[in-house]
Order: structure tokens, then C-alpha cells, then sequence
């Protein structure tokens, strides 16, 4: 016997990771079969669905989900009771006479004099918690995604009027004083300045110059979508000057997804009138990768480019098949895209590089395919997979279940806010599985998850393991063409 | 150019607790906000007001013109003297309302007052013709007045006189009854038009003596010293209520008048501690509508309730009135009444807490926290909670306990409906029954729907 529980609560709101937590202690609970407790977005009601509640009659996205499987009365009220427990407001410390937090940024700003407000909340509030933000005189950094780019636009103009900075939307990473601020790593001071229209594409280059022993003077991330025809490079551009009056920065690197080719023609044309060198790694057919750009900046610099640390799996020859990647980072999936297209031919991708080649994320395709977990449209109402890895620990199960599927790469994402131990669930989901894996370790060596560790770990579980993700996707590609 | 490669970096971080943490843990400096998601169905609205690009300046402007009012008490007159109100059009508070939804005490107001302006002989003879709409009803905030509870004028009440000297501008009220069984809460026995014809006859002539004979109060000033005397300008005036006796007790003496009348309206006036909530309530008014019409602001202009509706208006929506069911107050009562006796919030008065004083100033009045049932912690928590709705802080109404941090000045919708956090009233209450007077006194807030409404209009008339 089970008794089940579902609850759509109003007016109570925890953020997604919040909430991945308080599901996993409730899941825990002795007695407890399956439980959910997350926000009521379309996507969190289609899970509740699949995991075989009964659906809420009615739950907004402003309603809180709570669903409970337990084997017996006493067991569902235990759990209730770890969600009231988990949920419950911490007391403010000081007593009844200690002020209570600010409830917005601009009265926040009110105290703390001009900010970087660090905007996380769910995509549709995000335009307005910015510009209240712009407002109070702050910069801005959106991580938010789900962004719309109207609204992208016009907080990056209302900044520009003002002298301010908007970092994002979907601004995944930036290092600011030295501080990393979202998915970003410990690195150290150096010569370096980073503009960023790609969250992953930075933390790449970040590690890369790690490995070679150079650090940033800053990591500005403008948000994935600033060198497209819409945002024209309005944050780029800003960001630019920025670094440009930095004394201590000695060479820009300018990274970005695939940007539109006259908005990329115009930043090369604004770069020109900089005092400062500007290095490019734009994401594309034909241009140098990641790794490969990170070089030429060592060269400017007059640093010796080192042997990219990675780590050989199991040898192994794999069969014949696929080509699948499992994305965290977006910038790292197009350029492992780039990169095996020109060898293997077609990627589907749920972020392709060509229309014709998109196909449905949740749904294994056939041939070669790429999916990138943290696009807009698997993250609304979860936690980034750089956080949660549960879904594509349950894909990499069952593409490996697809004789199809050749060798799988993926990429493990390590730093600030990320997983405190990704290779702990993945080794073992890796050694469960009997086709190649080819994982892109993107991290610092003093990143808190400790690189070495996690590369041996992963390693010991057959993995074949590469800092540089275009080595990773240019390894992968050879098995595949290497396969019978 | 942004500095903020060259600050030392300070963070403000709302949503998901994770990035905070890992800033935190680096040894930045942040500030966490206790973030939720807006009032379901707003997150259009509020996207399109924020994106109005006349809402940042517009909201500024509208607070530099509220601090750079001052109001000053240049007269007191009869109302059908400076308001122009004919025999048979009656004022009161609150958005416009006809008799048939008009609440108890506010029937029992306008029927005190027709006795009162011989209209008719007995107020219940009052019912008819109120009926029939022999009676104008007009709001007082159509008149550039406020009027509390039940906010009654006609045309033989006095009024004060409020100038704003830099504009001319005015804004009047009546004068304040004292507590009880009195006409602004709906009691219209004999004792209630007795004293209002004493308030005729005796004390607005030798009020207007002595104004005139003192020169212009500045109202604005006394405002600003009472919030550091414990008084919060709504549910306490006796500080305020003080200094004008003081500054006019001179003045009414050497007016000609009898000893013994000046004696009983000075008397009446020292024992009255809301005596001041009357020169309080215009003063306010005159700084708010001066921030009235202003394109593209968000802020509140005025609150009002006539004892079944909550109305408010914003800046950037004209005359419009935004109106939800007034709710009925929580707080303590008189004697053995207790909530089945109170009517709905009513009156004009909440537009003290519109400029910030009142339930807004609450920690400047400890002393009657209890009153209104909370205590001192409360009194500071309300107060800190009213900053998180507001656009700015009053630059002279200062409150000690604070650190003498402003007042907060300036609700504005948008932030309302993005915490969810509600305007609060100091209030107090009437007898649902007309005739019975006040029963107690308590806190009340807006209903939250009139909130979306407003943002509405703001909406509509940013993308026009």
C-alpha cells in the first residue's frame, strides 16, 4: 500500500536549488518512495506528471509543488514534517529588534551605496529586479535566463544612458576583485581581461590560462546572446571600455558563441580604436577554437603554451555507432559541435549549428547528436545541470542502452556554485557503462572540487579526461572515424 | 563608464541562495535580499512600468516636490466661504460614494450634519431626502480638502486654511472634534450639533483671531519636531496638538475675545490630543498634491476610505480612483465593544500614512504601540518594512530611534506588488451602527487588489 500527497501551495516561494535539496532530503526520508517539491512551472508539472502523481487541479509558477509517495500514513507525515522543517524561515539573528533583510535592490542600494546587484530570479522577474537595480545606481549581472531580448535590450540601453554595466541576461560567470561571481574559478590575479558573450567559453579560457600559470585582471560575462543582430554588442562594447581603462590589464580576450557576422565585423572595428590588444575567440566554422585562441594569447603574452593536462582512459576500441554529447555548458557543446561536424559530418543538437539539424532534446535521436542541458528551455524551474546532474545522469544511462551510441562526451564543469563533487555520481554512472566516455574537465587547480581529484576519479572509472574540451571533441571524433 | 573595476566590490544578491553563498565564501561583501516572485498575474505590468522611460525621473520628481512643499495655517474660515459649497452639498471622505452604499457612520454623519445646517429638524428626518439625492455627495479630495473618519464638511463647519507659500496653493480640513461620541464617527445626538455649533460660533472665530493676529503657523515645522516627540501625526498628536496651542495661546487672548470663551477653547483644545490630526491631514495633502499628474510616476498620491470603499490615486494616473472593499481594522476596543461592532476602515486620515507619518512613522510613537495592539519591536519592524515599498526618505521628518533616518516617503505601487508588503494604517475605528460613535482604534491595511489595478492603468498609459 502507498498513500500519496499532493499539494500546490500558494504564495510560498523557495529558489530551485533551494528546492532540489529539500527534495532530496524528503526522497530520503524512511518510508518515502518518490517526492518533489519544486516550484509549479509547466516543466516541474510535466515531471510530477512522469513521475506518476496525480496532477495539481490547478498550480501556477508562484505555487509551490509538494508531492509525496510514502509506503504508509506515518511515513508521509514524517516527510511533511522535513518539508515544514526544511522549509521554515531561519530566525534573524539579534532578536525581535534586528532588521530584517531588504526586499528589493533599490533598498538595499539604499544602505550599501552603488552595487553589482547579482541577479538569479526566475527569467520572467529578472527585467524587473534589473532595472530596479539600474535605478538605485548598481551594476547589474543577470544570470537569470528566459530573458526576453527586448527586455535584454532595453536594460543595456537605460545602462549605457546611466554609465552602467549590465552582465547578462544568461550570464553565467564573471571575476570581479578577484571574486568569481555564479559557475567561476579561483584563479589569480594577472594580466589578462576577459569579455565574455558565453558562460562556459570563459570558464574554458579562465582554466586554460590557469594551466599556464596566467591569471585575469577581470571576466566580464555580457550574456550569450550580446553579439547577435538584436543586442548588437551593447554590454561588449561597454565592457571593452571598461578593461580598456584598466591599467593592469595588458591583453583582452574576447569569447563568444557563433556572434552575427556585421555585429562581430563592428566590435573588431571598436577594438581597433582601443589602446589595448584585444584577442578573439569567436565560436565558428573556420575560426580557432577555445584552446587554440587561449594559445595565441599566450603568444602575445610571451608565455610558453604548455601540454594541456589530461589523463587516458581505458583503452578501448569502441563500436561502431554515434557520436553523442551531453552538454552542461553551451559554448562548450557548439564548439565540440564545430569541431566534430567537420569530421563526422551532421550534429543534431537541441542548439544546432545548422536549422535543419535541431532535434528534441528529451527524445534519444539517431546519428550523432549533441544536447545542451543548460539551455533555456531545460533550466526554467530547475537548477542548472552544472548543479543538478540528475538529468543527464539518467540520459547518459540510456543512450548508453542504445547500440547505436558509439562513444559519449560530456563535460564536467567545476568552481564556484557548481557541484561540490561531480565526479562522485558520475564515476559511478560512468563505470556502469560499457560504450567509450570522453569527459571536458573545465576547472582551476584551485578550484574547491579539487581538479586533480576529480580527473583521477573520473579517469578510474575509464573515462578519457581532457582540460581542453576541443582536444576532448577532436578525441572523441577519432574514435568514432577509428571505430570498425 | 561603469567604476566598478575601480570600487572595492559590493554585492546585492536576490535569488537563488547558492551565488551569495560561494561570493560570501570568497570574502566578498554581500547583501542578501529576502526575494519572492510578485503578485501572480503583475510580472507583464510590471515589466511594461518599469520600462516606462518616464517612471525613474518622473518618481523623483515627484518626491523633490512633496519635500519642497511647506505648508503654513494662514486662516480658518467657514467652509462655505473658501470651499464654495452651496446649502445642500455635503463633503466627505473617502472615493465617491451615494447614499445607498454608504456605510453607518457615514450615513450617520451626513444626517448629524443636515440637522446641523437646519436642513431638516431631526437627523432620521435626513433619511429622505439623502435618499433621493436631494443631497449632493462630493469627496473632500475633489475639494482640495480631507476630512477623517466620516470627513463631513458643510458649509457652516470652520476650516483650517493650509498655503503653500512658494505656489499659493491650498488644502483645508475641518476642525477636530475631539474622541467619543462625535459626528466624524457617525454619532449625531444632541451633545454631537451642540458642540459643532459651539465649534462654529466660539472656536473657529477666535482660532481665525488668533492665526490672524499671530501670522501663518508653519505646520510643516511643528510636523517635523512632534515626530521627535513621540507623536507619529495619525493616532498621536499630542506633541503637535501642544506646540500650536502653544504658538497661538497669546494671540487668542489679546483677540478681544471673552476670557471665558478663549478660556474654553483653549481648554478644548489642550484636552483634545488629536486636535493637531487636523492641521496634520492638510498639511499632507497640500505636499502630496503637489506631486499629483506627474507622467510615468508610480507613487501613491493619496489614500482614502469612506467606510466601504479603499481608493487610492497615483501620480501618473490623473484623477483616477483605484477602489477595493475597505477592510475592517485589527486593534483594540472601547468598553465592551468588540469586532462585530466596527464598521470598515473610513476616513481621509490615511493620508498621513501616505506621506510617510502615521502607521509609517509607527517607530516614532512607541508610546502607543499599544494602543493599536503591538508592541515597541513592532513599532520598528513596521517601519523598517514601510522603507521596502517606498522611493525615498523624508529629509526633515526625522525619527530618532532610527538614527534619525527619514520617514518613508513615497509609496510606490510597483514595489507593493513586488513584496507584497501593504501600506499600514494607524486607524481609528467607528460603530458600524449610525449613531454610535468610535469603538476602538487598530491597525488596517489596502486591500491588496486595488494595487494591480493602479499598475493597470500605469501599464496602459506607459505603452500609449
Amino acid at each position: 500500500m502507498t498513500v500519496e500527497h499532493v499539494e500546490a501551495r500558494a504564495g510560498a516561494y523557495a529558489d530551485s536549488v533551494t528546492l532540489m535539496q529539500v527534495s532530496r532530503e524528503v526522497a530520503s526520508t524512511p518510508g518515502v518512495a518518490a517526492a518533489l517539491v519544486a516550484m509549479g512551472t509547466e516543466l516541474n508539472v510535466d515531471l510530477l506528471a512522469g513521475m506518476g502523481f496525480t496532477r495539481p487541479p490547478s498550480a501556477g509558477p508562484n505555487d509551490l509543488l509538494i508531492a509525496i509517495r510514502a509506503h504508509d500514513d506515518a511515513a508521509l507525515s514524517g516527510a511533511l514534517a522535513v518539508v515544514a522543517e526544511a522549509l521554515a524561515a531561519r530566525p534573524a539573528a539579534g532578536g525581535s529588534f534586528a532588521e530584517q533583510p531588504p526586499r528589493t535592490v533599490s533598498s538595499a542600494a539604499r544602505v550599501t551605496g552603488p552595487a553589482l546587484a547579482l541577479i538569479s530570479v526566475p527569467g520572467r522577474h529578472a527585467f524587473t529586479e534589473a532595472m530596479d537595480a539600474l535605478d538605485a545606481g548598481c551594476d547589474v549581472m543577470i544570470f537569470s535566463d528566459n530573458v526576453p531580448v527586448e527586455q535584454e535590450v532595453r536594460l543595456k540601453d537605460v545602462a549605457a544612458e546611466r554609465g552602467l554595466l549590465v552582465l547578462g541576461p544568461d550570464c553565467g560567470t564573471a571575476v570581479i576583485g578577484g571574486v568569481g561571481l555564479g559557475f567561476a574559478h579561483t584563479v589569480a590575479p594577472g594580466p589578462v581581461g576577459l569579455v565574455a558573450a558565453s558562460g562556459t567559453g570563459a570558464q574554458q579560457i579562465l582554466c586554460l590560462l590557469d594551466a599556464a600559470g596566467v591569471g585575469v585582471t577581470a571576466a566580464l560575462g555580457v550574456g550569450g546572446r550580446d553579439l547577435s543582430s538584436a543586442v548588437a554588442g551593447r554590454s561588449t562594447r561597454a565592457a571593452l571600455t571598461a578593461l580598456d581603462d584598466d591599467p593592469a590589464t595588458e591583453l583582452i580576450i574576447l569569447v563568444s558563441k557563433p556572434p552575427a557576422a556585421d555585429v562581430a565585423a563592428d566590435i573588431r572595428a571598436f577594438a581597433q580604436t582601443l589602446a589595448t590588444p584585444v584577442q578573439y575567440a569567436l565560436i565558428g566554422t573556420g575560426q580557432p577554437d577555445l584552446t587554440a585562441a587561449t594559445e595565441q594569447a599566450l603568444g602575445q603574452l610571451g608565455v610558453p603554451v604548455p601540454s594541456w593536462p589530461h589523463w587516458p582512459g581505458r583503452p578501448a576500441s569502441p563500436r561502431t555507432g554515434s557520436l553523442r554529447g551531453l552538454f552542461a555548458g553551451g559554448t562548450l557543446c557548439d564548439e565540440a559541435m564545430v569541431i566534430a561536424a567537420e569530421r563526422l559530418g551532421p550534429i543534431g543538437s537541441n542548439i544546432p549549428l545548422r536549422p535543419e539539424w535541431r532535434v528534441d532534446p528529451m527524445t534519444s535521436g539517431t546519428g550523432h547528436v549533441m544536447i545542451d542541458f543548460g539551455d533555456d528551455e531545460l533550466t526554467a524551474g530547475r537548477p542548472h545541470p552544472m548543479i543538478d546532474q540528475s538529468l543527464r545522469l539518467e540520459r547518459l544511462a540510456a543512450e548508453a542502452r542504445d547500440p547505436a551510441t558509439s562513444v559519449i562526451v560530456l563535460d564536467v564543469v567545476l568552481g564556484h556554485s557548481a557541484h561540490p563533487d561531480p565526479a562522485a555520481e558520475l564515476a559511478p554512472a560512468i563505470e556502469a557503462v560499457d560504450v567509450a566516455v570522453v569527459v571536458s574537465l573545465i576547472g582551476a587547480k584551485a578550484d574547491p572540487q579539487d581538479l586533480n581529484r576529480q580527473a583521477a576519479a573520473l579517469r578510474a572509472a575509464g573515462a578519457h579526461v581532457y582540460t581542453s574540451n576541443a582536444q576532448a571533441a577532436r578525441f572523441a571524433a577519432e574514435l568514432i572515424e577509428a571505430a570498425p | 563608464m561603469t567604476d566598478l573595476l575601480k570600487r572595492d566590490l559590493q554585492l546585492i544578491a536576490a535569488g537563488v541562495d547558492l551565488f551569495a553563498e560561494a561570493a560570501a565564501g570568497q570574502a566578498a561583501r554581500v547583501t542578501r535580499i529576502d526575494w519572492s516572485p510578485p503578485l501572480a498575474g503583475t510580472e507583464a505590468d510590471l515589466a511594461t512600468v518599469l520600462a516606462d522611460p518616464r517612471r525613474a525621473d518622473a518618481n523623483a520628481e515627484a518626491v523633490r516636490r512633496v519635500q519642497a512643499v511647506r505648508a503654513l495655517l494662514v486662516d480658518v474660515l467657514p467652509a462655505g466661504e473658501v470651499l464654495g459649497l452651496g446649502p445642500r452639498t455635503m463633503l466627505h471622505a473617502g472615493p465617491p460614494i451615494d447614499w445607498v452604499r454608504a456605510s453607518g457612520p457615514l450615513r450617520g454623519a451626513l444626517m448629524g450634519a443636515a440637522a446641523f445646517e437646519g436642513l431638516v429638524a431631526d437627523p432620521q428626518d435626513a433619511v429622505g431626502p439623502l435618499e433621493r439625492g436631494e443631497i449632493t455627495l462630493d469627496p473632500c479630495h475633489h475639494h482640495s480638502a480631507v476630512g477623517p473618519m466620516a470627513g463631513v464638511i458643510t458649509r457652516s463647519m470652520w476650516v483650517f486654511v493650509l498655503e503653500d507659500p512658494a505656489t499659493g496653493r491650498r488644502a483645508y480640513c475641518s476642525l477636530n472634534e475631539g474622541l467619543g461620541k462625535v459626528l466624524r464617527y457617525g454619532a449625531y445626538s444632541d451633545d454631537v450639533i451642540e458642540r459643532l455649533r459651539w465649534m462654529s460660533s466660539v472656536l473657529g472665530p477666535i482660532l481665525q483671531a488668533g492665526v490672524r493676529r499671530n501670522g501663518p503657523v508653519d505646520v510643516t515645522a511643528i510636523l517635523a519636531q512632534m515626530v521627535q516627540m513621540g507623536d507619529e501625526a495619525h493616532n498621536r498628536n499630542r506633541a503637535g496638538t501642544l506646540m500650536l496651542l502653544r504658538e497661538l495661546l497669546p494671540a487668542m487672548i489679546e483677540s478681544g475675545f471673552p476670557a471665558s470663551d478663549v478660556a474654553e477653547a483653549a481648554r478644548f483644545v489642550g484636552g483634545n490630543d488629536h486636535f493637531f490630526l487636523n492641521l496634520a491631514m492638510p498639511a499632507c495633502k497640500l505636499a502630496l498634491d503637489a506631486a499629483r499628474d506627474i507622467p510615468g510616476s508610480t507613487m501613491v498620491v493619496a489614500m482614502a476610505r469612506n467606510g466601504t470603499d479603499f481608493g487610492i490615486q497615483v501620480s501618473g494616473t490623473g484623477d483616477a480612483w483605484f477602489t477595493g472593499a475597505a477592510q475592517v481594522p485589527d486593534g483594540l476596543y472601547l468598553g465592551d465593544f468588540g469586532p462585530d461592532d466596527a464598521n470598515p476602515d473610513i476616513g481621509d486620515s490615511a493620508i498621513t500614512e501616505t506621506i510617510g507619518l502615521g502607521g509609517f512613522a509607527m517607530a516614532a510613537a512607541p508610546a502607543i504601540v499599544r494602543f493599536v495592539g503591538g508592541t515597541v519591536a513592532d513599532a520598528l519592524a513596521n517601519t523598517r518594512r514601510m522603507y521596502e515599498i517606498t522611493l525615498a526618505e523624508h529629509a526633515t521628518f526625522a525619527v530618532p530611534v532610527l538614527d534619525f533616518r527619514g520617514t518613508p516617503l513615497g509609496i510606490d505601487v510597483t514595489k507593493v506588488l513586488r513584496t507584497g508588503i501593504l501600506p499600514q494604517i494607524n486607524t481609528g475605528m467607528a460603530g458600524k451602527v449610525a449613531g454610535t460613535g468610535q469603538v476602538g482604534a487598530g491597525l488596517v491595511t489596502p486591500p491588496l487588489d486595488i494595487f494591480p489595478k493602479a499598475l493597470r492603468a500605469l501599464a496602459a498609459a506607459a505603452a500609449a
